[in-house]
């Protein structure tokens, strides 16, 4: 069960103890990011859209925690407003392209056959494209806004999770609990359901954990090259984006934003990793 | 009397591209009687399990006939298949790869009855009484199957075949992981089911030793054909091949 290594049991216990506060702390910093993200709007100490120019390009202050944009609006209120903008367009373009390429893996795996092989042939397409590329003629066809770039990022990013998902499916469907399954008379729908869903779910969810840090970066840097979110909605792309010009002279308005995508993608980052070494033990062994 | 299980020249070859096509099931043909024990033996790779599976139907024979009561189901799908799982059930050889490692045993056993829209209480019940018959008490419908032993994981797995009520099981190689004193209470057990269930067993097995204790009469298999068959007494005593001759040395000494 553990790769034929022998591990006491004090030994696994103690590594399961080292594992365990990791994820709780991972957990913790991610649930104090969506909730900042959730109640920005009555954390953030200012109007993130109030323009007010007397005070335009103000260096970080106390009274400006990372100081105000050409406008005079406060960068940090817009950070903070534009996570809603920036974390729950990924989480949902992860959602949807997780749960789309799950459904089509499964049906691949399962079925096999004729789907199988038109399914993986696009997929194959989809994966020899460069994603970033691909969605960006996707975005520009369809023109701007945070929505368009969403359905241009999903249109290309879901193969992956079809090819985890299938190759999972594969391994268990000829096992003989499937077997067992299909004797006791369960239908096929009834077998994918009960049976080989729970059991490849675990590799899907470190897919999807692992892919938010990319994704964000992505929808990002559609925003940046203004195919994402429009001004003056607050997203932490096209903020970047609008101070690139004054970098060398306002930094912050460009490093502000900036910092926000890395931190937030670190988070996840991290978090999927753990997630990862909790689910699947071998991967996290010390060789 | 009619057998409850007939098959007639089943065969199965596989192919792959660039390689000589594979006989694994030659032309097979025998009947089941019932109440009746028959035995398949054979080295590794002489097509039982093979066999075992056309039989089940977990995979589809390339010819031949299998017949279910009179019924020909050699190409019978959807729910005329489930249909004829209530008659035919089998007992795989991993006993913990057989029950969903995310599910309980009592899950597993209940699961044909819950596919029958059988209530939440009849299914406790009947569970309960399968796991009775089958030697373990009603709490290792709580238990995951890697929290049992290999022998109980067994039982359970028998209790699972037996819940829907069939009249044949398919036992693969149902004995060969367990070790040789869980493997005589399994065979015990068999016995004694065979007896107050009226069961036909299709008794899978390399081992001629277990074989002659359980089986009524055997085909021994060789390369996908039947070599040779006849009562166990008769096949260990005056093997009438050299390849049935080595299967006995290495089941007796």
């Amino acid at each position: 069960m553990n790769g034929g290594k022998p591990v006491t049991v004090r030994k696994a216990k103690i590594r399961r103890d080292l594992r365990r506060p990791r994820l709780f702390f991972f957990l913790g910093l991610t649930a104090v990011l969506l909730l900042a993200t959730i109640f920005a709007d009555k954390l953030a100490p200012y109007d993130p859209y109030l323009q007010n120019y007397e005070i335009s390009f103000q260096p970080p202050s106390a009274e400006h925690l990372m100081g105000t944009d050409r406008y005079g609006r406060d960068l940090f209120s817009r950070v903070l407003v534009g996570a809603q903008t920036s974390i729950f367009s990924t989480l949902a373009l992860v959602g949807i392209i997780s749960v789309f390429g799950t459904v089509v893996g499964v049906s691949c795996g399962y079925f096999g056959g004729r789907l199988d092989s038109i399914a993986m042939r696009v997929s194959d397409v989809c994966l020899a494209f460069p994603g970033l590329v691909f969605a960006l003629a996707v975005a520009a066809l369809l023109n701007g806004g945070i929505v368009n770039a969403v359905i241009a990022l999903a249109v290309i990013s879901w193969p992956k999770y079809a090819r985890v998902a299938r190759s999972q499916t594969l391994a268990q469907k000829d096992s003989p609990y499937i077997q067992a399954a299909l004797l006791a008379g369960g239908t096929p729908a009834q077998v994918i359901v009960r049976h080989i869903l729970p059991n490849i779910l675990g590799p899907v969810l470190v897919t999807a954990m692992l892919d938010i840090g990319t994704m964000m970066m992505e929808l990002a840097g559609l925003s940046f090259l203004n195919l994402g979110a429009q001004a003056p909605t607050a997203e932490w792309g096209n903020m970047m984006s609008a101070g690139r010009s004054m970098l060398q002279i306002y930094p912050w308005v460009v490093l502000s934003p900036g910092l926000a995508i890395f931190i937030t993608v670190a988070v996840f980052n991290l978090l999927g990793d753990t997630v990862r070494d909790y689910i699947d033990p071998k991967n996290s062994r010390v060789k | 009397m009619k057998p409850v299980l007939e098959v007639r020249n089943l065969t199965k070859v596989f192919t792959q591209p660039g390689r000589p096509a594979f006989r694994a099931v030659d032309q097979i043909s025998f009947q089941l009687m019932p109440g009746e024990t028959l035995g398949i033996a054979g080295e590794s790779g002489s097509g039982k399990s093979t066999a075992a599976k056309l039989i089940a139907r977990l995979i589809d024979p390339s010819a031949g006939d299998i017949l279910i009561g009179g019924d020909n189901v050699t190409h019978a799908k959807g729910r005329r298949l489930r249909q004829v799982y209530r008659e035919l059930q089998m007992v795989f050889q991993t006993p913990a790869a057989s029950f969903d490692p995310r599910r309980t045993l009592g899950d597993g056993i209940g699961e044909s009855l819950r596919n029958r829209g059988l209530s939440r209480a009849a299914i406790r019940g009947r569970v309960a009484e399968t796991l009775a018959q089958c030697g373990l008490p009603a709490e290792f419908a709580g238990r995951y199957p890697h929290e049992v032993s290999g022998g109980q994981c067994q039982r359970a797995a028998i209790a699972r075949a037996l819940a829907g009520g069939p009249k044949a099981l398919i036992l693969d190689e149902a004995t060969s992981s367990l070790d040789v004193t869980v493997q005589q209470q399994i065979l015990e057990l068999l016995a004694g089911l065979r007896q107050t269930a009226g069961l036909s067993y299709l008794f899978i097995c390399h081992n001629l030793a277990l074989v002659q204790m359980l089986c009524d009469r055997v085909l021994v298999l060789r390369d996908g054909k039947i070599e040779e068959q006849g009562t166990p007494d008769d096949v260990i005593l005056h093997p009438q091949s050299a390849y049935t001759r080595r299967l006995v040395e290495a089941a007796f000494s």
